[in-house]
C-alpha cells in the first residue's frame, strides 16, 4: 500500500492509503473518541463522537468513515469539536439512567469515561427519562434497554462476526431498540460477544451481573481450558472463603490470538471450579469406602504402593493415563515420571487427532504448520472434515473473518453440511468415511475420486477443485480427525504441490496437542521420538524402558488378566469416555487425580484432589501448535496442582527428585564430575540456562524448571521465552520432530463436544448446563406443539 | 399460509423486478397486511421463508414503517393528519372530533372492530387541508360535519 | 382525488396536462406524449446531459442540486448495472405536488425516467411511490403496463435497439425514506437507514450500481426541456434557476392549492395574490417557504423571490415547494411543537443527535406549550438545535434543527408568553394537550 501524508493537529503524519482517519490518528497517539466505530466491523457513522474538522469541508466530518487522503489537513481538537462531543454526550445522557453505582459496567464504561473526558456533567433536560424494565434474553444474556446507546456494535458482532444474526434493530427514532431474534429471547450460540462489545452496561452477563465491582477484582490473563483453540481469557478473581474465586471471564485487553473473540465456554464456563461437588481433600479407600484423609497419608500410601509394585513386579505392572487438560509441564513430567521413576512405558491419553502421523509427515519440512494467526491472514483455506463452528469456535471465527475482511476463498469438504459452508467459495459434501479416499485423490490418485462423486459433485468437479487448489498461494489446509495415519501423509504429500501450503491438524482438548508433543504415548517419547532407538531423552533421562508399553486398550486387557497391578490416572476419565467396565481394574491399585469424583475416581483406591488449569501455571499448546502461558487465577485452598502431586509421589517413592525436575544448582551432573556416561561433560541444562540468561529454579514444584527442560529438549519448543512470558502465543514447529511410531489410528476418538459441552468439565459447569437446559426446553416446547 | 390469487400473481411478478429477493419486501408486506389485516406471526414466517430472510429481519423492517402493523386494526383505519398545514386549518379539531365520535383514542379500535383511529403525519393533502385517509381513500377540506358524513358512509357500507 | 386550481400568473409546463385525462396513454400521446423520448433517442447521451445542465433544472426534491450535473457524475463504464430512481416518496409536510403529477400525468414521469436512463446508460428504472399514495400506485402501474404494451418500455424501445425496464415500487410509511440513500435501502427491502457517503449514489447506489435519483417533478420536467430546449427552460426563471415550480400553497389562505409559477416568483405575491390572502380578516404571522424543514419567514420577510438562491439569501430554503402560511391566530410554539413531533416521529434513530435531539425538543415543547416552561428552556432549545445542526448522519437532523432555531430566534416573545405557568395564549379553552405521563 502506498503511504499518504496528511496533517493532523499540525503534525505531519503518514498512513497507508485506505486507512480510516480515526485509525491514522490513533496510530500517532491522537485519540478521537467513538462509540459506534469498532475495528473490523462495518462502518456506522452513527454516534457522531468522532467528528473532526477537515479543511475545505464545510461541516465536521466523521473520522470513522473518512479515508485518509494526500494533503488532508485535519483538526481533532478545537472548541467547535469539543462542543460537538460534549453535546453528543449531553444528548446520550439525557435518556441514560444514571444508575452507574449498581451497573455492572460501572468503572468499565465507555460512556462514563467519555463523560469524564469531554464533560457534559450537568443536565439540561428535566423531562422524565424513557424507562423500560430489564429483560433476560437467555441464561447468560440480559438486556437493560434504557442503558443502550444504540452503537449497534452487538448487532454487528453477532451478525458479521459470528454469522449468527440473533440481534436486530427495531422501531425507529427514539423508540429504536436492539431486539432479539425470538420475540423475547435469543436463540444463538450464547457466545456473549454482544455483552463484551457493549460499551455500556446495556448487555450484561448472567454469569457476572451484580456479583462484584470491576475494581474489586484482580485480572489474570490466561489460556482457556476448554477446546483446542487456546483463546486467551482474562479471569476476574476476588478473595473467597476458600481462596480466590473466579467471578468473570472476558477478553478485556484483546491481546491474545483470539483478539476480541471468546465463545461461551471461554467466557462463562469457569464455574466448574466452584462446583459444590468439587473434591476438597484426598480420599483413601478404607473398608471399601472412600474416606477423607490428609495429603501426607495419601501421598505416603501412593508412594509406598507404587514403590512396592515396582520392586516386586517391575514398572510394566503399572499403567499411567495422562490428560489433555494438564499443562505441557505436567504432561512432560508425567511422561518422564512413568519412564524414569516407575520404569514403565505403559503411558497413554485420550487421543483425539493423529498428531504422531502429522509430525512424521512434516518431519524435515520447516514452516509447514499454520498458526491460529495464519488462519486469519491466509490467502486461501482448505478445510477438510470437522465442524469448527461447534468444535473449534475460534478457528471458525478466524476463518469467517478472513473470508469477510480479506476475501480469502474457503474450500470446505465435509460429510456434513457444516455451518461454515455459508462462508465457503466452494462446499463439497462427501459420504462419511470417504475422507481417506479424498486424501488419496488429493495426493494424485484419480481413481480414488470415484468414492467422492455424488449427484451434486462430478468427477470433473473434483479434478477442477484439485487443480484450482494447486494454483492457490500459501494455502492453509485444516483437517479434522477424520484423517489419520496414511491419509495424513497423503494430504501432506498433496500440500507439497501447493506453493507455501501450511497445515493444521485439529485435536479436541485444550492441550491435546501438548499431550501428544510431550509423549503421553506408550511408544513415543516427547517430540515424537520412538521409544526404541536413541534420542536426547534416552541419554538425558538415563533410564527409559526400551520396548513399547501398553496403550489404553492394552492396559484394560492387562487389568482384566490381572497383570496390571496399578493404574495412575491424572486428570482423565477413561471409564466414562471409553465406556469401560469399572470392575476391570478392581484388582489393581488405582490412583486418580481429579477435581471431581468422576466415574473413574469412584473406583479408585486413592483420590487426590487436583487443581484445574485456572488454578495453576504452565503452558498449553493449542491445536495449531501455538504455545501459550497458563497463569494461575483461582485458588482453592487445600488442593494441589498435578505437577506438585507427581513430584511428591516420586519423593514418597524415595526417588531423587533432582533427577525428575532440574531444580537447584548442578541439577543434572554436578558439572559432570561423577556420573558415569555423563562424566566429563558439562551440565547441559545449566549451560542452556546460562546461554539464555535464565536462572536455575530453586523449587522442585516450579513448572518453569520443566519448561526449561522442554524448551531445551523437545524439538520445536525453543521459542522466545520473552515473547511467551509477555503473553504472546509462540508457534512451535514439527519440522525437527522425531520419526514417530506405529500410531494406531484406530485409537483416536473424537471428543464430540459441541459449543455447549466440554467433557467432564462441562457437566460441572452450571453456566453450560443452564444453557443446555434452556435450549432443550425451547425445543421441547416446539416438539410438544 | 394462503394468500389470494391476486396477491400471488402480484408477488410472483414483483420478485422478478429486482436482482435480490428481499427487495420486494416492503411493498409485499403492505399488500399482505391489506389482505390479512395485520402482519401476523404466520405472515411473517411465510414471507421470511419466501424471501430467504430470518423472521427477525422481517420484523426489523416491519417495525420501521409506520403503515405496517403486527396487531390487528379495525376494518377502516381513520388516519387524521394534524401536521402543520392541517394543524393551522383545524386538523386537531377533526382528530378530537373523531375521538369523541368513535370513543377511541390514537391507535384505538372500536369494540365492533369497524374503526380504528390514528393521528398521522403529513399525507400529502396539504393544499386541501385538513385531510384524512380512511384506509387508502383521501378525504379533504374536512369539517366536523363532513367527517361525520365520511364515517357514516363507511359504517353504512359495513352494515350492508 | 386532489382538486385543481388556476391563476393567471401560472406558467403551465409540468402541470400542462393536469385535468386532461393524460393518465390515459392515448390522450397523453395526443398531448405530445413520448415525443421527447423519441427525440432523446436520436441524441448522444452527453448531449442530453448537456441540455439538462444548460436548462438550469435544479432538483425539486429539496436540495436544489443541478440535475444535469448529477447525471454527469455517473461513470460511463460500470461493471455493475446502472439505475434511475424516481423519488416519489413525497412526505415533507406542506408538500403535495408529486401527487398531482402521478395522478394527472404519470407518463411524464415515465418519460423523464426514460430520458435519464438514456442519458446515463441505465437499463432499469424504479418509480418509488409512498405507501399512502396507493391510488397513485394503481395509476402508475397501469401507465407502466400501457407503456410496455406499446413497446415504449421493455426490449428494443421504440424500435431503437435499446432496452429499458421501469418498475413501480411502493413504500410503507416513512418520511426518512425520501432521503436518497435511505430510499435505496428501502428499495432493497431494508429499514430506511441512510448510507454513509461517500461513495455517492451516482457512483455506488442501488445494489452497488451507479444510480441517478431525482424527484418526480424534476424528472417530469425533463421531457419538456428536451422538447422546448434548454434555453427556453432556463429563461423561464432567474439565472441558474431554470423553469417553473409547482408551489403547494397551504395553510391560512383563501385559495390554497398547487400552482405552477415561474422560478423566482415573489412570495408576497404568492400569498396575497395567487393564494388569495389570509381569510377571516386575519393577518399574516409567518410563512414556511419550502416544506416543514425550512426556517420560517416572518410577515416582514416575505418580499422574497422564490428561487433557490434568493430564498437562501433570505435565510431560508426553497426546499420542496411547500409554502405554508400561518396567520396570527396560530401559536408558534404549538406550530414548533407539531413540527418537532413530526421529526421526532420520523427520525430513523440511527445517529445520536437526531434521535435524541428531536425527542428532547418535542418533550420540552410539549411541556412548554402546556405552561410548564422555564426561561432557560428557550435557550436550551436553541442550544440543542444548534448542536444538532450539521452534525447528524443525514439532513433529517438539520431539517429539524433549522426551523427550530428560526422559531426561537424570530418568535422569542411568543415563547416567553408561555412562561410562568401561563398556558398557551392562543389556545382555545381546554384544548391544551395534557402533559404526557411516561410509561414506567
Ligand atoms: C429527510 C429527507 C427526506 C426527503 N424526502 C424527499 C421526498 O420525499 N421526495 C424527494 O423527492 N426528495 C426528498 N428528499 C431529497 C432527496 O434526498 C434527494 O435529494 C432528492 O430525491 C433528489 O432529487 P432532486 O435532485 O431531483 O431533488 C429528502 C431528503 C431528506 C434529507
Ligand atoms: S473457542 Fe475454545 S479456547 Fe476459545 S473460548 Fe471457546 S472453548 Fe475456549
Ligand atoms: S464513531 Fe464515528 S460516528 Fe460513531
Amino acid at each position: 500500500m502506498p503511504e499518504v501524508t496528511l496533517t493532523v493537529d499540525g503534525k505531519k503524519i503518514t498512513a497507508p492509503a485506505g486507512t480510516l482517519l480515526i485509525e491514522a490518528c490513533k496510530s500517532v497517539g491522537i485519540e478521537v473518541p467513538s462509540f459506534c466505530y469498532y475495528p473490523n466491523l462495518s462502518l456506522q457513522g452513527a454516534c457522531r463522537m468522532c467528528l473532526v474538522k477537515i479543511e475545505k469541508m464545510p461541516k465536521l466530518q466523521t473520522a470513522c468513515t473518512t479515508v485518509v487522503s494526500e494533503g488532508m489537513v485535519v483538526t481533532t481538537d478545537s472548541d467547535e469539536i469539543k462542543q460537538a462531543r460534549k453535546s453528543m454526550l449531553e444528548l446520550l445522557l439525557g435518556n441514560h439512567p444514571l444508575d452507574c453505582p449498581v451497573c455492572d459496567a460501572g468503572g468499565e464504561c465507555e460512556l462514563q469515561d467519555m463523560t469524564f473526558s469531554y464533560g457534559a456533567a450537568e443536565s439540561k433536560f428535566m423531562e422524565a427519562k424513557n424507562h423500560r424494565d430489564e429483560q433476560q434474553w437467555s441464561p447468560v444474556v440480559f438486556f437493560d434497554r434504557p442503558r443502550c446507546i444504540l452503537c449497534y456494535r452487538c448487532v454487528r458482532v453477532c451478525g458479521e462476526g459470528m454469522d449468527v444474526w440473533a440481534l436486530g434493530v427495531q422501531n425507529r427514532g427514539v423508540s429504536s431498540i436492539i431486539a432479539p431474534n425470538k420475540e423475547d429471547h435469543v436463540e444463538c450460540e450464547e457466545c456473549g460477544m454482544c455483552i463484551d462489545i457493549c460499551p455500556v452496561g446495556a448487555l450484561t452477563s448472567g454469569a457476572y451481573r451484580y456479583k462484584t465491582r470491576p475494581w474489586e477484582m484482580k485480572h489474570v490473563g490466561t489460556t482457556c481450558t476448554h477446546c483446542g483453540d487456546g483463546c486467551k481469557t482474562t479471569l476476574g478473581v476476588r478473595r473467597a472463603d476458600t481462596g480466590m474465586e473466579i467471578v468473570r471471564g472476558d477478553n478485556r485487553d484483546k491481546s491474545g490470538t483470539n483478539g476480541d473473540f471468546l465463545c461461551i465456554k471461554g467466557r462463562y464456563a469457569f464455574d466448574f471450579a466452584h462446583h459444590e461437588d468439587r473434591l476438597m481433600q484426598p480420599l483413601i479407600r478404607k473398608n471399601g469406602k472412600l474416606t477423607p484423609a490428609t495429603w501426607a497419608e495419601a501421598l505416603a500410601l501412593v508412594g509406598k504402593k507404587f514403590g512396592e509394585i515396582c520392586d516386586r513386579e517391575g514398572g510394566q505392572a503399572i499403567g499411567v493415563v495422562g490428560s489433555t487438560r494438564i499443562t505441557n509441564e505436567e504432561a512432560y513430567l508425567l511422561s518422564k515420571f512413568a519412564r524414569v521413576v516407575l520404569g514403565t512405558n505403559n503411558v497413554d491419553h485420550h487421543r483425539t487427532a493423529d498428531f504422531p502421523a502429522f509430525a512424521a509427515a512434516l518431519r524435515g519440512k520447516p514452516g509447514a504448520t499454520a498458526s491460529m494467526a495464519d488462519v486469519f491472514t491466509a490467502p486461501a483455506i482448505l478445510l477438510i472434515g470437522n465442524d469448527p463452528t461447534e468444535q473449534h469456535p475460534l478457528l471458525a471465527w478466524q476463518i469467517r473473518n478472513n473470508v469477510r475482511l480479506h476475501g480469502a476463498p474457503l474450500y470446505a469438504i465435509n460429510s456434513r453440511p457444516i455451518k461454515l459452508r455459508r462462508q465457503a467459495t466452494q462446499f463439497l459434501q462427501i459420504s462419511p468415511g470417504t475422507e481417506t479416499q479424498l486424501a488419496d485423490f488429493m495426493a494424485g490418485s484419480n481413481d480414488a475420486a470415484d468414492a467422492l462423486v455424488s449427484p451434486s459433485t462430478s468427477k470433473d468437479a473434483w479434478l477442477a477443485l484439485r487443480d484450482k487448489l494447486k494454483t492457490e498461494q500459501n494455502l492453509v489446509i485444516i483437517f479434522g480427525s477424520e484423517l489419520r495415519g496414511a491419509a495424513v501423509a497423503e494430504l501432506v504429500k498433496f500440500g507439497a504441490s501447493v506453493s507455501g501450503a501450511k497445515f493444521t491438524c485439529l485435536g479436541d482438548y485444550a492441550n491435546s496437542h501438548g499431550a501428544a508433543d510431550m509423549g503421553l504415548y506408550p511408544d513415543l517419547l516427547p517430540g515424537y521420538h520412538p521409544i526404541t532407538g536413541s534420542s536426547e531423552f534416552h541419554r538425558e533421562w538415563g533410564r527409559v524402558p526400551q520396548s513399547a508399553g501398553l496403550d489404553l486398550p492394552g492396559m484394560i486387557r492387562a487389568g482384566k488378566s490381572g497383570t496390571l497391578k496399578a493404574l495412575y490416572v491424572v486428570g482423565s476419565n477413561p471409564i466414562s469416555r471409553l465406556n469401560i467396565d469399572p470392575f476391570v481394574f478392581s484388582n489393581a491399585f488405582v490412583v486418580v487425580q481429579d477435581m471431581f469424583l468422576t466415574e473413574t475416581a469412584t473406583m479408585a483406591d486413592v483420590v487426590l484432589p487436583a487443581a484445574n488449569a485456572y488454578e495453576k501455571s504452565g503452558t498449553f499448546t493449542n491445536t495449531c501448535g501455538d504455545l501459550q502461558l497458563v497463569k494461575k487465577a483461582g485458588e482453592v485452598t487445600g488442593l494441589k496442582g498435578d505437577f506438585e502431586i507427581i513430584v511428591r509421589i516420586a519423593d514418597a517413592m524415595g526417588f531423587d527428585v533432582h533427577k525428575l525436575v532440574p531444580f537447584g544448582r548442578g541439577t543434572q551432573a554436578d558439572m559432570g564430575q561423577t556420573r558415569g556416561a555423563q562424566s566429563g561433560e558439562a551440565d547441559r541444562h545449566a549451560v542452556w540456562l546460562e546461554a539464555r540468561g535464565l536462572e536455575p529454579k530453586m523449587s522442585p514444584f516450579d513448572p518453569m524448571a520443566i519448561l526449561d527442560e522442554i524448551q531445551r529438549l523437545v524439538p520445536g519448543y525453543d521459542v522466545s521465552r520473552m515473547n511467551l512470558l509477555a503473553g504472546n502465543s509462540q508457534h512451535t514447529s514439527l519440522a525437527q520432530a522425531g520419526a514417530g511410531a506405529a500410531h494406531k489410528p484406530e485409537l483416536i476418538s473424537s471428543a464430540n463436544d459441541n459449543l455447549f459441552t466440554s467433557g467432564t468439565l462441562g457437566r460441572y459447569s452450571h453456566a453450560l448446563q443452564s444453557v443446555i437446559e434452556s435450549h432443550e426446553a425451547k425445543h421441547s416446547e416446539v416438539a410438544a406443539d | 399460509m394462503k394468500f389470494s390469487d391476486t396477491f400471488e400473481v402480484r408477488f410472483a411478478e414483483m420478485v422478478t423486478h429486482y436482482p435480490t429477493k428481499r427487495s420486494a419486501l416492503v411493498p409485499t408486506l403492505l399488500y399482505a397486511q391489506d389482505e390479512v389485516g395485520c402482519l401476523s406471526d404466520e405472515v411473517i414466517a411465510e414471507l421470511a421463508q419466501r424471501l430467504e430472510l430470518t423472521e427477525l429481519e422481517v420484523r426489523n423492517v416491519i417495525s420501521y414503517y409506520s403503515m405496517l402493523t403486527t396487531k390487528p386494526r379495525g376494518k377502516y383505519n381513520v388516519q387524521v393528519c394534524t401536521n402543520i398545514s392541517c394543524l393551522v386549518r383545524g386538523g386537531e379539531e377533526i382528530l378530537h372530533h373523531c375521538q369523541k365520535k368513535l370513543g377511541i383514542g390514537h391507535k384505538g379500535t372500536t369494540p365492533d372492530g369497524i374503526f380504528s383511529l390514528e393521528e398521522v403525519e403529513c399525507i400529502g393533502g396539504c393544499s386541501w387541508a385538513p385531510a384524512a385517509q380512511v384506509n387508502y381513500d383521501y378525504h379533504e377540506n374536512l369539517t366536523a360535519e363532513k367527517m361525520d358524513k365520511v364515517l357514516e358512509e363507511y359504517r353504512r357500507k359495513e352494515m350492508q | 382525488m386532489a382538486y385543481l386550481v388556476s391563476h393567471p400568473d401560472e406558467v403551465k409546463i409540468v402541470s400542462r396536462r393536469f385535468g386532461q385525462g393524460a393518465a390515459n396513454l392515448d390522450r397523453y400521446l395526443e398531448l405530445d406524449g413520448y415525443k421527447a423520448v423519441q427525440k432523446a433517442l436520436a441524441m448522444e447521451p452527453d448531449a442530453i446531459i448537456n441540455e439538462v445542465k444548460n436548462s438550469g433544472l435544479r432538483g425539486r426534491g429539496g436540495a436544489g442540486f443541478s440535475a444535469g450535473m448529477k447525471w454527469s457524475f455517473v461513470p460511463k463504464q460500470s461493471a455493475k448495472p446502472k439505475y434511475v430512481l424516481c423519488n416519489g416518496d413525497e412526505s415533507e409536510p406542506g408538500t403535495c405536488k408529486d401527487r398531482l403529477i402521478f395522478e394527472h400525468d404519470p407518463h411524464s414521469v415515465i418519460e423523464g425516467v426514460t430520458i435519464a436512463a438514456l442519458a446515463v446508460g441505465a437499463q432499469t428504472g424504479y418509480i418509488y411511490i409512498r405507501g399512502e399514495y396507493r391510488y397513485l400506485s394503481v395509476i402508475m402501474q397501469k401507465a407502466l403496463r400501457d407503456a410496455y404494451a406499446r413497446g415504449f418500455l421493455g426490449k428494443n424501445i421504440f424500435g431503437s435497439g435499446r432496452n429499458l425496464d421501469i418498475y413501480w415500487h411502493g413504500g410503507a410509511g416513512a418520511y426518512e425514506v425520501g432521503e436518497e440513500s435511505a430510499l435505496m435501502e428501502s428499495l432493497e427491502g431494508k429499514r430506511g437507514i441512510p448510507r454513509i457517503r461517500p461513495p455517492f449514489p451516482a457512483v455506488v447506489g442501488l445494489w452497488g450500481g451507479p444510480t441517478v435519483i431525482n424527484n418526480a417533478e424534476t424528472l417530469a420536467s425533463v421531457p419538456h426541456i428536451i422538447l422546448g430546449g434548454a434555453e427556453w427552460f432556463a429563461r423561464l426563471g432567474p439565472p441558474k434557476n431554470g423553469g417553473t415550480r409547482l408551489f403547494c400553497l397551504s395553510g391560512n389562505l383563501n385559495m390554497p392549492g398547487v400552482y405552477e409559477l415561474p422560478m423566482g416568483y415573489n412570495l408576497k405575491k404568492m400569498v396575497y395574490d395567487v393564494g388569495g390572502g389570509i381569510p377571516n380578516g386575519r393577518r399574516l404571522k409567518a410563512v414556511v417557504p419550502g416544506g416543514s424543514s425550512t426556517p420560517c419567514l416572518t410577515a416582514d420577510e416575505i418580499d422574497v423571490n422564490m428561487d433557490f438562491d434568493s430564498v437562501a439569501k433570505a435565510g431560508s430554503m426553497l426546499g420542496s415547494g411547500g409554502v405554508v402560511v400561518i396567520d396570527d391566530a396560530q401559536c408558534i410554539v404549538k406550530f414548533a411543537l407539531r413540527t418537532m413531533k413530526f421529526y421526532q416521529h420520523e427520525s430513523c434513530g440511527w445517529c445520536i443527535p437526531c434521535r435524541e435531539g428531536t425527542d428532547w425538543l418535542k418533550k420540552t415543547l410539549l411541556r412548554f406549550h402546556a405552561g410548564g416552561g422555564l426561561k432557560k428552556d428557550i435557550d436550551n432549545m436553541q442550544y440543542l438545535a444548534e448542536n444538532m445542526l450539521g452534525r447528524t448522519f443525514c439532513p433529517l437532523g438539520d431539517a429539524a434543527a433549522m426551523p427550530m432555531i428560526a422559531f426561537v430566534k424570530k418568535f422569542r416573545k411568543e415563547f416567553e408568553d408561555h412562561l410562568e405557568g401561563r398556558p398557551c395564549p392562543y389556545e382555545k379553552e381546554g384544548a391544551v394537550e395534557q402533559l404526557p405521563v411516561f410509561a414506567h
